[in-house]
């Protein structure tokens, strides 16, 4: 697929099958989507974010993205309480599509179950999934 | 979100190579493939706005119609007036079903000897069949250049300045609507001051073997105002803040010219195909008419969603997009008659939530530079 080869998969993210990406550091974790999400997506017109302060479930949709071709539900790779929201993407959502995995960030969500890293996919596992 | 797609029956057009060497995002479009976006659909909408942007319109058709009643053939066959029709001159216009259906909109150009159609890619098939099945008692040829006809559009504020590098023809003297044989790169073209933007531009229409000179030619013109490649994303969201319809999502053969809002292509005049049914709808006014919606804030407007008006539900989103010109979300769809005025509100639902709409005059954008 041609298409693979174009897209980034850090290796030093987790994924999930949905194109989320996590980045865990002790407790907190970087939520985002991934750089084949933004690609499918096209232009990012708007972000629905969660408030500061309120509950993610492993899995369970925390916000939408409505983009130029469709609109999709985000799903957190993992349980805990959102402790931040990158309010650039407020007046700037397209940033997601240009640096998914750095500005383009979407929550900060401080854990409660750390076991749950474990069931996330690593950046092989995800590659394989977006090259079906 | 992936998914694979039989990509070997689609139909590549002359100017594929340069899609793909311009990182274009390749998909499937009514049998063929299309580049839908190159670097991103809103910017590329901007620059056809403010600048100037460059299209692959291959997939259209184009039919000949020859012959000695070719005129009454098209009279008959089409709702506006083919008769008052010079030389030189392009119409928007429209086929209908007895029942006053749509069978397609079209172009109809009226070349020295015989008229060119210019149809939707996606009912070249079924609009040669309804024509051929027409034919009968007419004194006419019919037929089907699509494959031996490219088509590339330069639509925007600076069309014509990059066309001018390229061409000694007199383009400012064109009207709009108007088609000229010229020759441009070197080449003889038939080209028209038309579009499905709202703003200034051209359509050249290129044999398949001229393909490669007109791309580089019209490519390196561009470069001097930075003219940008424009895929079938952008092409839908400048037509729609014009309110042009789009056959399969505005317009079909459920719906009528009528209640479309295109009485004004329709000349009751002469005899045509579903003349009866129009004649009585507009007389007695139709039931339902397609709008113009604008919503607030930060919603997405999506074809099908459903249009209410208390509790009842009246109709479908037809079209929509969140206007990357005029940043706010806008929408077409039928609503019944009583509702159908500037002003009007309605409630759209969208992913569970209501949202109230407001009837507004086309066209969306009015700032558009077509003339």
């Amino acid at each position: 697929m041609e298409l693979e080869q174009r897209v980034n998969v850090p290796s030093e993210l987790k994924y999930t099958k949905e194109h989320e990406w996590v980045k865990v550091e002790g407790n907190m974790a970087t939520i985002g989507i991934t750089d084949f999400a933004q690609s499918e997506l096209g232009d990012i017109v708007f972000v629905e974010l969660p408030a500061v302060g309120s509950a993610v479930a492993q899995m369970k949709s925390f916000g939408t993205i409505e983009a130029v071709k469709a609109v999709s539900d985000m799903f957190s790779p993992v349980t805990g309480k959102v402790t931040e929201v990158n309010q650039t993407l407020d007046s700037d959502p397209m940033i997601i599509n240009r640096e998914p995995y750095e500005a383009g960030w979407i929550i900060k969500v401080e854990l409660s179950k750390t076991s749950e890293i474990e069931q996330l996919l690593d950046d092989s596992s995800y590659k394989s999934i977006i090259a079906d | 979100m992936s998914g694979e797609t039989a990509t070997e029956s689609l139909i590549k057009t002359p100017y594929y190579d340069f899609h793909v060497e311009a990182g274009a995002k390749m998909v499937p479009f009514a049998g063929f493939l299309m580049p839908v976006q190159y670097k991103g659909i809103t910017a590329e909408h901007i620059a056809v706005r403010e600048n100037v942007g460059m299209f692959d319109l291959s997939h259209m058709g184009e039919f000949e119609v020859n012959g000695p009643q070719a005129l009454e053939f098209l009279e008959y066959t089409t709702v506006n007036n083919v008769s008052k029709m010079n030389i030189g001159q392009c119409l928007y216009n429209c086929m209908c079903l007895p029942d006053g259906g749509i069978v397609d909109d079209l172009l109809v150009y009226k070349l020295p000897t015989r008229f060119m159609l210019v149809v939707n890619a996606s009912n070249i098939e079924k609009d040669f069949d309804w024509l051929s099945v027409q034919t009968e008692g007419f004194d006419v040829k019919l037929t089907d250049k699509s494959a031996e006809t490219s088509l590339l559009a330069v639509q925007g504020p600076n069309a014509l300045k990059v066309l001018s590098e390229i061409t000694d023809y007199d383009l400012e003297s064109m009207k709009y609507y108007s088609w000229a044989l010229a020759e441009i790169a070197g080449i003889d073209i038939l080209f028209s001051r038309t579009g499905y933007t709202g703003e200034d531009g051209f359509e050249l229409y290129i044999a398949p073997e001229h393909a490669d000179i007109l791309w580089n030619a019209i490519t390196e013109a561009g470069k001097k105002y930075d003219m940008k490649l424009i895929g079938l994303g952008a092409r839908d969201s400048l037509r729609l803040e014009m309110k042009m319809a789009l056959y399969g999502n505005d317009i079909d053969s459920t719906t009528t010219p009528i209640e479309a809002g295109l009485s004004w292509i329709v000349d009751f005049e002469k005899e045509f195909i579903g003349k009866d049914v129009l004649l009585k709808q507009k007389e007695e006014k139709p039931t339902r008419r397609l709008v113009c919606l604008e919503l607030e804030g930060r919603v997405f407007p999506r074809q099908g969603y459903d249009i209410f008006d208390g509790a009842e539900q009246i109709g479908k989103l037809t079209s929509g997009t969140f206007s990357p010109t005029l940043q706010k979300p806008i929408a077409l769809g039928y609503v019944p008659r009583r509702l159908s005025k500037s002003g009007s509100t309605v409630e759209i639902e969208i992913r569970g939530k209501r949202f109230t709409a407001t009837v507004v005059k086309p066209p969306f954008y009015k700032k558009a530079s077509h003339r």
